[in-house]
């Protein structure tokens, strides 16, 4: 926490105003929201991995009692544009519905709109389609090989990315390197899978020429990209951003769908709504998250110091481009994790296959990376017979050598890992952990303990996209608030985006109550639509602390300086003598010549006459804020400034595994969380063990799997398992504040750190369990049941021997 | 066909689809929206409600099958307009929740433990929301406002079963 004093608001201990509707059951969610008159959709999903589109007849489904329409994918692809996609691969082009050729089991063929949701059901399974099954691919290797079957004829291949970057002397370190060391590992494909699936109603008023639009969204460009897609103006597309978002944490960008209803509300002159069922949200929601190997060369010296590492990662990206592609850019600004690695080269490829479309999710391929940097500073520490964290500290950044430039381009901004690590070690305990291990060990169980850090870069830049598509030249990214004092000095910021349960409205009532010195309780948040709002982003890549929290800040700053420039024209002296103190400017010189709150508003609103000249009448401002250190395209070898602020995490885990059952449990979860100055405790605790549980799912228990015909066998929460409150342990947070010198308070993106780091601490701790018995586990998710083969197969081994 | 449901103590007569969910009937029908889909099929707990006092998911019971019991929604939690029952306020208190979708159902499981249960060890209160999936949470912090509310109603002689 800060410093006592230092601020009045922001750090305090203070609820979540959010939180207030919600335990009441009146949020307002995206399916709480029915425009009168609206009617639903149902969607007929293709069977097989990769199809030709025979024929589709209608005729059957057409005749059920309330069905509107049927609408297939040549009558929507001859109307609308394609969706936008990030790289530059005009011949992977999507459509909302497949036409022609589906390309994975699950991808939307047919939209059956009815009065109910229950009729459009019954209606879709009447829909009848042949279809003429295509060769596929499932395998992201074996799709990048020459010969495979291509998801895409007309792109050639199904490669879309495939760039190598050098930064620094690679080969040179390599050569000048006593040891080296190789390996795969590899990320399973799930998911963040909110509890909430994606809808959206469309709402198209023919009279005013006007789509209105209620989503359950978190994306940035969304109403852009909806009225491109639909061939409208932008400002006929107007998103209504006061939808209480179930949850995302990346995933909630169903621009297919909103273009599908979009279309259908115009084509049908009613409201349209899609709500997906969760089989339609596993399937064919196109939310599955990066699904990655990596192969992973490290070159090190006797002490274990790296000096250079090569990773290919090759990224199996599902059946279309959309924006997925860029996951494996942003890991580029943390490429080195909080390591001093001299050089890197990394060879970055995106393919296709016949699966389910892949979509951001939180931390942006950030994630896996960590992952995989981490497996492999363990590995160094075991191929040298030296301590894991001692490994880590001979190559972590030190705190005096801030601000660190990493070779791929970005500067690191304030750090202080050694100390992290050595609170956390303290607080746990570390040789009573040993000793709690080896006594496992001595009952028989294999135990393991974990170690992981991880860089949560945050800020949300869009520099990976200038970097992997030349032809984008967009630098950087925005974020805005506009503030208003009335006539009767009740204040009210407006925030220009959605939320899925980070608390903007309560960040930003604390921070502008710190800066105009008032009770955050006074000041009203509320959410423009996308008609009269300012540039903003979206909460994404851990920014809104960053920038809506710094766009807030810099607004309420303007009104205090002009609450202060009417004071000092009232009391005829210059503004330097002035000071502000809780809404009352007075003289410095003789604090009871003074001009109180209510003084200074009536003057601003009604008193006119009295403004210095020139002054615009009123008390409302805005502030559009760019991202701190961005605004550079890259250099031709790829070297960018990618995220502005980088927060660190610590992880520490104690995992026993029953050698019978192959089931990890974990004993003991401990992480340090340095995030820099802390806007709200009670945010920022449930944003790191909420990643922290999202990543126990995806090490342990989440994967989307599919059959080898192609099927996905994984649609229902039977049997994608999600963490349930017996699989998350007790989580303790050591904190450390190493503010950033970018940000209005220090603060640094809190959203992503525990997604960050439990996936590796788990695969470390599960390894220092295993490795014992000879096992090396370098895949994710580890399931119990494939673990406890392992386990088998090496007792058996052993007994064997 | 029609149906009587007994819901917050307020008696609605309904015409339903005898294949309709009682999620749906809330919603679609009572306009009740406190109690959210999540997975429709009966993992994810998020359309949770009280019946006859115990935690059912209202998206494996039709709607006709819910004729004659005492059905608790989350709407039927509040003391009065913008006011908080003990469990809603500790939620409150701890921010246990982040995206508030599976919200009203882990306070209603809350309500069915506490009504049972007036000291609740961790272990009891974890295993009575195992049944109700968050997403965003890791659940510590709806962990802690269980056993808050726990120790508020205790103190405050709440009589036991009370919201």
């Amino acid at each position: 926490m800060s410093a006592p004093g230092k601020f009045r608001f922001v750090s305090a201990d203070r609820r979540v105003r959010e939180d207030r509707r919600f335990v009441a059951g009146k949020g307002r969610f995206v399916a709480d929201i029915v425009p009168a008159g609206t009617k639903h959709v149902a969607l007929v999903h293709c069977p097989h991995p990769a199809a030709r589109i025979v024929s589709i007849d209608k005729a059957a489904a057409l005749a059920m009692p309330g069905v509107a329409y049927v609408l297939d994918g040549a009558e929507l692809a001859g109307a609308t544009n394609p969706l936008a996609m990030g790289l530059d691969t005009p011949n992977v082009a999507r459509w909302p519905l497949a036409s022609d050729v589906a390309r994975y089991s699950g991808e939307w063929v047919a939209a059956v709109v009815a009065d109910t949701r229950a009729l459009a059901e019954d209606a879709a399974e009447a829909v009848q389609i042949e279809y003429e099954p295509l060769p596929f691919v499932l395998d992201g290797e074996e799709a990048y090989r020459p010969g495979s079957p291509l998801v895409h004829q007309a792109h050639g291949s199904n490669v879309l990315l495939d760039r190598t970057f050098v930064w620094g002397e690679v080969e040179r370190d390599f050569a000048a390197s006593p040891h080296t060391l190789k390996h795969r590992v590899t990320w399973g494909r799930s998911s963040t899978v909110p509890i909430e699936t994606f809808g959206v109603t469309a709402s198209w008023d023919p009279w005013r020429e006007m789509l209105d639009i209620w989503a359950s969204i978190q994306m940035p460009k969304y109403p852009d990209q909806t009225a491109m897609a639909l061939k409208l103006p932008m400002s006929s597309v107007r998103v209504h951003y006061d939808v209480d978002v179930g949850g995302s944490y990346g995933v909630k960008r169903g621009i297919k769908h909103t273009v599908l209803v979009g279309y259908l509300s115009r084509r049908l002159g009613v409201p349209v709504r899609l709500i997906e069922d969760r089989m339609e949200n596993m399937r064919g929601g196109d939310m599955h998250g990066p699904e990655r190997n990596f192969d992973v060369e490290v070159a090190f010296d006797d002490q274990g110091v790296i000096r250079s590492m090569k990773m290919r990662a090759l990224d199996n990206v599902g059946a279309y481009a959309g924006r997925s592609p860029f996951q494996l850019g942003k890991p580029i600004g943390a490429i080195v994790g909080p390591y001093k690695i001299k050089s890197v080269a990394y060879q970055a490829i995106a393919v296709v296959t016949n699966k389910t479309v892949q979509e951001a999710v939180r931390a942006f391929g950030q994630a896996p990376t960590n992952y995989a940097i981490e497996r492999t500073i363990d590995e160094v520490a075991n191929r040298l017979g030296l301590d894991r964290l001692e490994v880590r500290r001979r190559n972590l950044i030190r705190h005096e050598e801030f601000p660190y430039l990493i070779p791929s381009g970005s500067t690191y901004d304030s750090g202080d890992y050694h100390v992290v690590i050595d609170k956390v070690l303290a607080h746990a305990g570390y040789g009573d952990l040993i000793a709690e291990r080896d006594r496992l060990r001595g009952q028989g169980m294999l135990a393991g303990i974990g170690i992981a850090a991880c860089l949560e870069p945050s800020g949300g830049n869009s520099s990976f996209e200038p970097l992997l598509n030349p032809k984008v030249g967009t630098t950087t990214w925005m974020d805005s608030c506009r503030i208003s004092i009335d006539l009767v000095g009740s204040i009210t910021a407006t925030m220009h985006t959605t939320s899925a349960g980070q608390g903007h409205e309560t960040m930003v009532g604390t921070v502008v109550g710190e800066v105009l010195e008032v009770d955050p309780e006074r000041v009203r948040v509320v959410r423009a639509d996308s008609l009269n709002s300012l540039p903003s982003n979206s909460p994404v890549g851990s920014r809104m602390a960053i920038m809506l929290g710094g766009a807030a800040f810099h607004a309420a700053n303007k009104l205090k300086d002009k609450l202060i420039a009417i004071a000092a024209h009232e009391l005829g002296m210059p503004v330097e003598r002035i000071a502000y103190k809780d809404g009352n400017a007075f003289d410095t010189a003789a604090p009871d010549k003074k001009r109180t709150w209510v003084e200074l508003v009536t003057i601003a609103h009604r008193h006119i006459h009295r403004l210095p000249v020139g002054m615009e009448p009123g008390l409302s401002v805005s502030h559009i804020m760019p991202v701190p250190t961005g605004g550079a395209l890259p250099t031709a070898d790829g070297r960018v400034q990618m995220y502005p602020c980088f927060s660190f995490e610590f992880h520490l885990v104690l995992i026993a595994i029953d050698p019978d059952l192959g089931k990890p449990q974990i004993k003991r979860y401990v992480v340090g969380h340095d995030c820099g100055t802390v806007i709200n405790p009670k945010i920022v605790r449930g944003m790191t063990i909420g990643g922290i549980a999202h990543g126990i799912g995806a090490a342990l228990y989440e994967e989307f799997a599919y059959s080898n015909d192609g099927l996905l066998m994984t649609q229902s929460f039977m049997d994608y398992l999600l963490p349930s409150s017996h699989e998350v342990p007790p989580v303790e947070i050591v904190h450390h504040e190493t503010p950033s010198p970018h940000t209005v308070f220090g603060q640094k993106g809190s959203g992503e750190s525990g997604y960050l780091g439990a996936p590796a601490v788990i695969a470390s701790a599960v390894n220092d369990a295993v490795r014992p018995l000879g096992i090396v586990v370098n895949s994710l998710p580890i399931k119990v049941a494939q673990l406890g083969d392992m386990i088998a197969a090496a007792r058996d081994n052993k007994k064997g021997n | 066909m029609k149906v009587e449901l007994d819901i917050n103590n307020e008696k609605h007569a309904v015409e339903v689809e005898p294949r309709m969910s009682l999620l749906d009937c809330l919603r679609d029908k009572l306009l009740l929206n406190g109690a959210h889909a999540g997975c429709e099929h009966g993992v994810c707990g998020a359309c949770t409600v009280l019946i006859d006092g115990a935690a059912v998911r209202s998206c494996l019971m039709f709607a006709v099958q819910a004729d004659g019991y005492a059905i608790t929604t989350i709407e039927g939690l509040s003391p009065g307009p913008g006011e908080l029952s003990p469990i809603q306020d500790a939620f409150c208190e701890t921010h246990g929740m982040q995206c508030g979708y599976c919200t009203p159902a882990m306070i209603l499981a809350a309500h069915a433990l506490l009504s049972k249960n007036s000291q609740p060890t961790r272990d009891e209160i974890v295993e009575a929301i195992s049944g109700n999936i968050c997403r965003c949470t890791g659940y510590a912090q709806i962990v802690e406002a269980i056993a808050l509310a726990a120790e508020r109603m205790r103190g405050q002689n709440i009589k036991t079963g009370q919201p």
